[in-house]
């Protein structure tokens, strides 16, 4: 059985996302997929799901939404007013969204992308094997009012709501940086100034983050120019101007701008969550402490629902909660 | 100089990381068509016979991304297989197996940058599309947008530079060339490339059953025809633009 989820009205740059379409750079497409890939696997948790599924990722602002069918909801990512018939509901946590009731997710308290997830999950029609919009591609559209998207019975409508209380990532923090092919050509002097400097978020979007900071601009030791080459989500690429732009989910496939490293996807959504004045430090970390503490998203899930706590043993009241192993070697926090 | 290596030796290709997930193995730095055909042969040997554990691998102009999964290899495992692999490949000169030949119309309002073009690289404008369509291209490698493709090498007199100020727009189907290569724009798009030429092929195609028509290593040869034939071609609203596939095995 299906239903719909009728869209009453709607923030300026609302999308459908999912994890994406990995596989595809052969032909010039990068993955895609939801800016804050952390969220979608604290919904499934959250849902008792075994993948994440399409859902709506919020910039910025929500919207109003009703369901045909009763199903179970979850917000995750940037914190959003949320009511319920008027009533408040609490983020990162799962609820009961009945058929008919109006659904108001206000705009984003903190951070940059708020999330609005199905226990039974979207079902749009795929398009090159994935639900998720990537505009810069030219795949799929920002949502509009009046319109609906077809969504998959919950097959659990009645299970307990859950919440977890996520690491924290709303307000920027230090993030770790592995070299990347072209580290090499920027000199240690260089390297070492760009890890001592606190940056800017001055704008970001779904293909990248722009960051300002006091002093020169970074430049690479080489004169001319490269050849362009592939680059991937996460990489900081210094722009003519020495200014740092890291990628994100909808970046070119390749490009021609030297770059300083790869954030590590496990820190990825610090910086996706960072909106315009939030501050960010780089700090260098080998390939091998780098690869005990990301590890690869297949492994995300599982720490995320031993997190999950019954909603009505609010979070808020169990005064032991920072002593829960959480999600130990997902997100770090505890910088600065 | 004391060292003694042989001076037409190609340097050894750099096996570097590019994110946890890749490693991406490196040519040149700088473009040379000698470091093109190399990332093409390692790519399609890989793709004939995948490492344990490749998931993707995907050739650019001087390099090689092979992604691997990282619950059943190693990067140190992928590293290894990739210098074994180096050791065989050939980069003989390619012979395509497909050749495309794609209607395009140049000069005028199809490519307002056609004179410049021609004075840089010393020809007549007549001359210099006669040149370009007896060109055979390869697609060096597809990237940027999806679908788009970076076709070469020109003869030496195209060696002209990107343009330091962009051209706000040039639209879907606009052929453009800078460094001896022509990159076909799949959608309108501003660009710092000289733009000479338009076809109504489109390289990606959303809703096809095969969205990317073009693959790395196939042949491209246009052929030239006037702006009222592009029109009527366009008129069709046919993706393919008239596009011929000239199979050549």
């Amino acid at each position: 059985m299906t239903g719909w989820l009728d869209i009453l009205s709607i923030g300026p740059s609302v999308t459908v996302q999912d994890l994406g379409r990995p596989g595809h750079l052969a032909q010039g497409l990068s993955p895609g997929g939801a800016a804050d890939r952390c969220a979608l696997y604290e919904a499934a948790a959250l849902l008792g799901q075994a993948a994440p599924r399409a859902c709506l990722e919020m910039a910025g602002m929500g919207g109003r939404f009703r369901t045909t069918l009763d199903t179970r909801i979850a917000l995750t990512g940037a914190p959003m007013r949320a009511l319920l018939e008027g009533a408040p509901l609490r983020w990162n946590a799962s609820h009961l969204l009945p058929a008919g009731s109006v659904l108001e997710l206000g705009p984003c308290e903190s951070g940059a992308y708020g999330y609005l997830s199905f226990g039974g999950g979207l079902s749009c029609a795929p398009l090159i094997g994935a639900q998720s919009a990537h505009l810069a591609a030219g795949i799929g559209e920002r949502l509009q009012a009046a319109t609906r998207l077809p969504l998959v019975a919950d097959p659990t409508p009645d299970a307990p709501s859950l919440a977890l209380i996520p690491e924290p990532r709303l307000s920027g923090g230090t993030l770790r940086v592995i070299p990347g092919p072209q580290t090499a050509l920027f000199s240690a002097t260089e390297r070492a100034r760009f890890f001592d400097t606190a940056f800017t978020v001055t704008r970001g979007n779904r293909q990248g983050v722009t960051l300002a900071h006091p002093g020169a601009p970074f430049a690479p030791d080489t004169a001319g120019s490269l050849v362009s080459d592939l680059i991937t989500a996460g990489d900081i690429q210094m722009t003519g101007a020495g200014v740092p732009m890291v990628l994100l989910a909808e970046c070119q496939t390749v490009g021609g701008y030297p770059r300083l490293g790869t954030i590590l996807p496990v820190d990825l959504p610090i910086l996706a969550q960072a909106s315009p004045g939030t501050t960010l430090r780089f700090r260098e970390i080998g390939l091998r402490e780098a690869e005990v503490v990301s590890p690869p998203e297949s492994q995300w899930l599982a720490p995320l629902r031993r997190a999950c706590q019954p909603l009505t043993r609010s979070a808020h009241d169990i005064a032991d909660l920072l002593g829960y192993q959480l999600i130990s070697g997902m997100v770090r926090g505890d910088e600065e | 100089m004391t060292h003694a290596s042989a001076p037409t030796a190609a340097p050894a290709p750099e096996i570097l990381p590019l994110g946890l997930d890749g490693v991406l193995v490196r040519f040149a730095l700088r473009f040379e068509a000698r470091a093109n055909r190399a990332p093409r042969a390692l790519s399609a040997a890989l793709q004939a016979a995948p490492l344990p554990g490749q998931v993707e691998c995907v050739s650019a102009l001087a390099s090689v991304l092979v992604r691997f999964d990282r619950m059943t290899t190693t990067r140190v495992a992928i590293e290894a297989a990739l210098s074994e692999r180096l050791n065989d490949i050939q980069s003989a000169p390619h012979r395509p197996d497909r050749i495309w030949h794609i209607p395009a119309s140049f000069g005028g309002e199809n490519g307002p940058q056609l004179a410049q073009v021609a004075q840089i690289a010393g020809l007549g404008e007549g001359a210099l599309v006669d040149q370009l369509c007896a060109t055979p291209l390869d697609v060096l490698a597809i990237g940027f947008a999806p679908g788009q493709p970076y076709l070469g090498l020109l003869p030496e007199n195209w060696e002209m530079p990107r343009l330091s100020a962009l051209t706000p727009e040039v639209p879907a189907g606009a052929i453009v060339t800078a460094i001896r290569q022509i990159v076909l724009f799949a959608n309108a798009s501003p660009t710092g490339w000289r733009w000479l030429g338009r076809c109504a092929f489109r390289p990606f195609q959303l809703r096809a059953d095969n969205p990317v028509p073009l693959h790395a290593g196939d042949g491209v040869r246009f052929t030239p025809v006037d702006h009222s034939a592009l029109t009527a071609i366009e008129a069709t609203g046919d993706p393919m633009g008239g596009a011929r596939l000239e199979r050549t095995s």
